[in-house]
């Protein structure tokens, strides 16, 4: 039995929302709710036939369009299947997505670390603190709506004799050069003129 | 620098951030009870480049060089995953040379790296000698990748669709060469630490992982297998030509930082295994995609066709525009599973670029991993661990 079914049945028998989406590179992809997404982890954990008992990643991405901005991917490796398995989930900027560190003790720093880049909580995770940025930093690099070139520089200071921390200064506008050709536009957009071959 | 806690009768020590052994730019606070450790807690970032955020800037052909960047000590393994993501969401096929090519730099990579990580844990316990013996063949290979790229570390050689540009003349027969004499400095290498009185006392019994915690902790390559879990994604999920090959998964037994050692001097006899093979399989033909809205004309081909010009100007400016589309590309670098997922919006760059590198998960352990330990076997333990900062801190 193809062991998306066995996922398929638990969900179903448990009322949980899963809805299949398409990920390249052989990955079997779902998303999920929020409130579904412990007990569809537990499961797949411990189930003997499935044993997705390797959390390779967890990560999020920043969609400012959507209604619901962030998206938290949970990438699961089952060693005994040879099959990975990836959940998402949608959330608001004020939700907050539940920790895993109890199922996985690899979540902790990976959920700091979404922390950090965009500012989601995770409940009930052990350690929330930043990781990667320095400290005292300010905003979550990772959104969309973060500069690239962020919002301070750091010096060291001859005549204070320590390393400061200032606006950035560009010493020249940032160059965001837009490269993409005009001419292709989606496929229904008529040059003036086209219309002519066709005749 | 110590500070000594009066009620619980700890003293706080910071490690690092400019350690030798800390290979890198590691802030490791540990909190000690005398000689013993009872909690490590590592402070990370200090390396930190912002990597995913500026190549949802970049082109995808601009995006590439970052990964060199990452895990400096293996840079064409990382460049592979992220090809492998990129192909995969634009669906093409690399010709077979090209995948040769690869797999024979993956290989050369992984000595590369492990010839590092193996040389500076000697040193951080206080042997000089493998490091320069290691250090010599490690030169060795990085006059291969500036042949083939132009450049040591940073080869920027694996695109999308195939290699930068084929192989010199005469380079098969002199990596031929270096794969035979490597063989002899390996034994030599071994014959000084596998059954040297120190060496054991600093690795066998240190830092110990059991398979289940292995797991636990999302552990992947020599880290996994040093704890007994025959798991390599060059056997499991062969890519490129991986399944034509014939070699061997070494595994440990007890999954202290010993046997992690000698998983990583065996994967480097069964790379050189792998070489052999590939030198003497290696097919003639093309080394890149024929596609030309993806990989680049020839330099011949472009002084002399007008079309060429124009698919040369229009890559090297605007790229190439990827379908809508969600990829994970994944390899088994030296350090562990690497992998880029890609989010394609359908545009010339990549919506998000997540780089999940294998350090990171590692680094996490150590807390574990060291507790109940003495402060000199942290240093053990770290460079067992076969971080880089690059990748750890992206």
């Amino acid at each position: 039995m193809e062991f998306s079914h066995i996922i398929d049945e638990f969900a179903k028998d448990n009322n949980l929302s899963l809805a299949p989406i398409e990920v390249k590179g052989g990955i079997t992809a779902y998303h999920t709710a929020h409130d579904s997404l412990l007990s569809l982890l537990k499961f797949v954990k411990e189930h003997k036939e499935l044993r997705f008992a390797i959390l390779t990643d967890l990560f999020a991405a920043d969609f400012p369009a959507k209604t619901k901005r962030f998206e938290v991917v949970y990438n699961l490796l089952s060693l005994q299947l040879n099959k990975r398995l990836l959940f998402k989930i949608d959330l608001d900027e004020e939700d907050s997505a539940p920790s895993i560190a109890d199922l996985y003790s690899a979540a902790c720093w990976y959920e700091r670390e979404a922390f950090d880049m965009f500012g989601i909580n995770f409940e009930n995770c052990p350690d929330m603190r930043r990781i990667l940025t320095d400290y005292g930093f300010k905003g979550h690099p990772l959104r969309k709506d973060f500069p690239l070139t962020g919002h301070v520089q750091i010096k060291y200071d001859e005549v204070l004799k320590k390393v400061v921390y200032e606006p950035v200064l560009l010493e020249q506008e940032f160059r965001n050069f837009d490269f993409s050709s005009p001419w292709q536009g989606p496929s229904d957009y008529k040059l003036p003129g086209d219309e002519k071959s066709t005749k | 620098m110590a500070k000594t806690n009066s009620e619980n009768k700890t003293t706080t020590i910071n490690f690092g951030p400019q350690h030798p052994a800390a290979h890198g730019v590691l802030r490791l606070i540990l909190e000690m009870d005398g000689e013993v450790v009872n909690k490590a807690d590592p402070h990370i970032g200090l390396l930190h480049r912002g990597t995913e955020k500026l190549i949802e800037h970049k082109t995808y052909t601009q995006a590439i060089p970052y990964f060199d960047r990452l895990d400096y000590v293996s840079p064409m393994c990382q460049e592979h995953a992220y090809a492998l993501a990129v192909e995969q969401l634009i669906g093409c096929e690399v010709p077979k040379r090209a995948q040769y090519i690869r797999v024979l730099f993956s290989e050369l990579t992984r000595i590369l790296n492990h010839t590092m990580n193996i040389g500076t844990q000697a040193v951080d316990l206080g042997a000089t000698t493998p490091l320069l013996w290691l250090f010599e063949e490690r030169e060795k290979i990085m006059e291969f990748y500036e042949r083939v790229s132009g450049s040591r570390m940073h080869s920027n050689y694996f695109r999308p669709g195939g290699v930068a540009s084929d192989l010199p003349d005469g380079l098969l027969e002199d990596i031929a060469v270096f794969n035979n004499n490597f063989l002899a400095q390996l034994a030599d290498v071994e014959t000084l630490l596998n059954n040297n009185r120190i060496w054991k006392q600093r690795l066998v019994g240190v830092g110990v992982v059991s398979q289940k915690q292995a797991m636990d902790w999302g552990f992947s390559g020599p880290m996994l297998r040093g704890s007994g879990i025959e798991w390599d994604l060059r056997k499991s999920n062969p890519y490129e030509v991986y399944g034509e090959m014939d070699f061997d998964v070494p595994i440990g037994k007890d999954g202290d930082c010993y046997d992690r050692y000698l998983v990583r001097i065996e994967e480097m006899y069964q790379s050189v295994r792998i070489i052999d093979q590939c030198l003497s399989k290696i097919p003639k033909g093309e080394v890149k995609a024929l596609d030309s809205k993806i990989t680049p004309p020839s330099r011949k081909e472009m002084k002399e066709s007008m079309e060429a010009m124009i698919h040369h100007f229009k890559l090297y400016t605007e790229g190439y525009d990827v379908p809508v589309g969600q990829s994970y590309g994944v390899v088994e670098a030296p350090k562990g599973e690497f992998g880029v997922y890609l989010y394609s919006d359908g545009s010339n760059k990549p919506y998000r670029c997540r780089i999940k590198a294998p350090g990171f998960a590692h680094l996490q352990g150590l807390d574990f991993m060291t507790r109940g330990h003495l402060m000199a076997d942290v240093v053990s333990v770290i460079s067992s661990l076969d971080v880089v900062f690059g990748e750890v801190d992206r």
